[in-house]
């Protein structure tokens, strides 16, 4: 039972959604509000992660962030260490491949508040953040949860991408995923079998958990 | 009603919190890393416990196959120490400046045959049990590391080659991502067999697991293994570069049927 693959795992799990969730609830709410030419094509390019394989995603990492390229050499420059093979190119590689998981739910949320709800709220004279605070986030708070959820969810399983510019690194970008595939190679079976079922256990619990929790919420609002 | 979700924010920003905290204090600790080719998966994992026990110092070790390193340490992974399973990786990283000096060589390969308990395949140093099963049509599946970048695999290739089996055996083959993959298939059940590492076949675990046959040393290029010490290595490191040539850490690569340099087999 590999531990600090466990807590690396779960770091970079909550990391991802403490930096990305809020971006991209913004983000979601913008485009859930409005209409201009170019927005499928806006939307496409966000989708994109969802069908890209992770090797390939993986592989322009290691191009565009590598030690070997310009950005990896101003990184290198700036901060003593490269991102790839480093827990900071793990969670770059994190935000990026979970934006769909965050953005798509969220937005789905905002745009199923129906629209004279908004202008009641503007014309009680709500600001745009009151209006946020106290009207929108408790109509949308299902899909900000799915959101988190999901991005959280994914990241605990992402393997592709983390193979690619990760490097097995114990304690730092050796994540649970990682671990069991070198257990299974050690022909350590227990091992695998033990953090695979931790694993399972957890992400069922976690997805009961959220759905109870947005449950709740659709039922108080009646 | 949004008071509770106020309350799980709450809670939900304290955890954010301490797991950032322990995330930039982890990431301070220094890690002597070090990237072994997976023929040393048992043998290797000997002898950094009894170094950490001697020298009270830690390693961190991660196998893979020693191509597949080459690359990574070309694109800046962090390792201090890299012990390949091919002299070419290291010399090649030498020559373009990536390590501190050409290495030593500290071991010699070997490849076996290797098969599970309940596999039909019959073991022997010529492969003539392989090459009966497959005229008997059936042979399934065969295991080894892909040669593009695993030396193990290279040998594998070379050693079916010499045995005219490489064409016939080519749809059959399956692939390790590096050599401990490959014996991991092989022994799994799902295929009848595999060309692995010696080492490998010779840790307890894999002698539960199956038996193995020892293949001629002439039958494929030598695995001279070589292993150098990279830029920005550590005091541990080095520490631990110097154990490995040491009798003990010698004993130990002999017991996991390394040839040893300087000495005939």
């Amino acid at each position: 039972m590999d531990w600090t693959a466990l807590w690396l795992s779960l770091q970079l799990g909550f990391m991802t959604i403490l930096l990305l969730i809020p971006a991209a609830l913004f983000g979601a709410r913008w485009l859930a509000y409005r209409r201009f030419t170019g927005k499928p094509l806006l939307e496409a390019l966000l989708a994109v992660p969802l069908v890209l394989p992770p090797t390939v995603m993986g592989y322009y990492l290691l191009v565009v962030l590598g030690a070997q390229s310009p950005v990896g050499h101003w990184i290198m420059h700036w901060t003593g260490q490269p991102l790839v093979f480093h827990f900071s190119g793990l969670l770059i590689a994190s935000l990026i491949v979970n934006i769909p998981f965050a953005v798509q739910p969220m937005q789905r949320a905002f745009e199923a508040i129906p629209q004279d709800i908004r202008d009641a709220a503007a014309c009680c004279g709500m600001s745009s953040w009151r209006a946020l605070l106290n009207v929108e986030l408790p109509l949308a708070w299902p899909g900000v949860l799915t959101a988190m959820v999901l991005s959280f969810a994914h990241t605990l399983g992402e393997f592709g991408v983390v193979l690619m510019v990760g490097g097995s690194l114990p304690g730092e970008t050796r994540t649970i995923a990682i671990s069991i595939y070198d257990r299974v190679q050690a022909l350590d079976f227990d091992s695998a079998g033990q953090m695979s079922l931790i694993l399972l256990v957890f992400s069922a619990a976690v997805l009961a958990l959220a759905n109870g929790l947005s449950g709740r919420f659709g039922r108080s609002h009646g | 009603m949004l008071k509770k979700i106020e309350i799980q924010l709450n809670i939900f920003t304290l955890l954010l919190c301490l797991l950032s905290s322990s995330v930039s204090i982890s990431a301070l600790a220094a890690t002597t890393n070090i990237a072994a080719a997976s023929d040393l998966k048992f043998a290797l994992e000997e002898l950094a416990l009894s170094f950490e026990k001697q020298s009270g110092q830690t390693l961190a070790l991660t196998f893979g196959s020693s191509g597949t390193f080459a690359t990574q340490i070309r694109h800046g992974a962090p390792f201090q120490l890299f012990l390949s399973a091919d002299e070419d990786y290291v010399l090649k990283l030498h020559a373009d400046g990536y390590t501190l000096d050409q290495g030593i060589l500290y071991a010699v390969g070997r490849i076996a045959l290797l098969a599970p308990a309940s596999s039909p395949l019959i073991l022997d140093s010529e492969l003539k049990g392989l090459a009966a099963l497959m005229q008997q049509g059936k042979l399934q599946r065969f295991a080894i590391a892909n040669p593009k970048h695993a030396p193990y695999g290279q040998r594998a290739q070379e050693a079916l080659q010499h045995a005219g089996l490489w064409q016939d055996i080519q749809p059959k083959l399956i692939f390790g991502e590096n050599v401990s993959q490959a014996a991991q298939f092989a022994v799994s059940g799902s295929a009848e067999g595999g060309i692995v590492a010696l080492s490998l076949t010779k840790s307890p675990q894999m002698a539960k697991l199956g038996h193995y046959a020892v293949i001629p040393a002439e039958w494929h290029t030598p695995l001279k293994q070589r292993m150098v010490l990279l830029k920005g290595v550590d005091a541990t490191a080095q520490a631990f570069y110097a154990y490995l040539q040491q009798p003990t850490a010698r004993a130990v690569l002999r017991r996991y049927g390394f040839t040893l340099p300087g000495e005939s087999e």
